[in-house]
């Protein structure tokens, strides 16, 4: 499937990117998360087991084990400090 | 229901009296304005800067005044963040609920606040004395989100 992938805050500047589009393999978004602590460096660092990270599916926040539609919007951010 | 995201200040005394204009059932309206401090942990803070997940936001913040809306009566709320760069002193967040009778007006702006700290996708990066950092979320807020959820 196709995913639209957006990282915000300090996960944005970490990463050194926005927003990309991916082909993904997976069904999960742990599986996402898994598919992207392979590619090493602040990836695994920021995403290993215990850092806090939320991720959203078409913009609702959802737990690691939801299933990712086809063309989802995924979104990847540190826990929110608005206010 | 007014729900804003914007650069630009917003003014308390003109949103509030927008609330009751041309009404008079209302009997009750609580506000809060969250201004930009100058310190926090122990740091000077010269200044903040305000990211959010445009569209998102929205959504959340229309969800969490819904969610107000079925735990109490409210005859009208406004809400309204700021996002980009913010010097101390600068209002950031006003939340204003208008009810029949005080006691759900400040409940339900205590409680929009409350979830708002803790589920609206905004990020607060500081320019201090010791260099840029963005803000850590905080227990606290999350025990304050928490509190609603037993009653």
């Amino acid at each position: 499937m196709k995913l639209r992938v957006l990282y915000f805050a300090r996960l944005r500047e970490r990463f050194g990117v926005g927003e990309e589009t991916l082909d993904f393999a997976g069904a999960t978004a742990a599986d996402l998360v898994a598919a992207l602590q392979t590619r090493g460096g602040v990836w695994a660092e920021e995403l290993a087991a215990g850092r806090a990270f939320r991720v959203a599916v078409n913009q609702d926040v959802v737990a690691l084990d939801a299933l990712l539609p086809d063309n989802a919007e995924v979104a990847i951010f540190p826990p929110v400090t608005g206010g | 229901m007014k729900i804003l995201v914007q650069t630009d200040p917003f003014d308390l005394g003109a949103e509030v009296a927008a609330m009751s204009r041309g009404r008079t059932d209302i009997g009750a309206i609580a506000s809060f304005v969250g201004l930009a401090r100058d310190l926090n942990e122990g740091s000077g803070v010269a200044a903040m800067t305000l990211e959010h997940y445009p569209g998102m936001t929205e959504k959340a913040l229309a969800a969490l005044v819904d969610d107000a809306c079925s735990r109490w009566t409210l005859l009208d709320v406004t809400v309204i963040h700021r996002v980009g760069r913010l010097l101390p002193g600068d209002p950031i967040v006003l939340v204003a609920v208008a009810s029949l009778h005080r006691g759900e007006a400040f409940d339900a702006c205590e409680f929009i606040m409350d979830y708002l700290k803790t589920q609206a996708p905004f990020w607060k990066k500081e320019e201090t004395t010791e260099g840029e950092r963005w803000v850590e979320a905080r227990a606290s807020d999350d025990a304050a989100a928490a509190r609603w959820q037993a009653s």
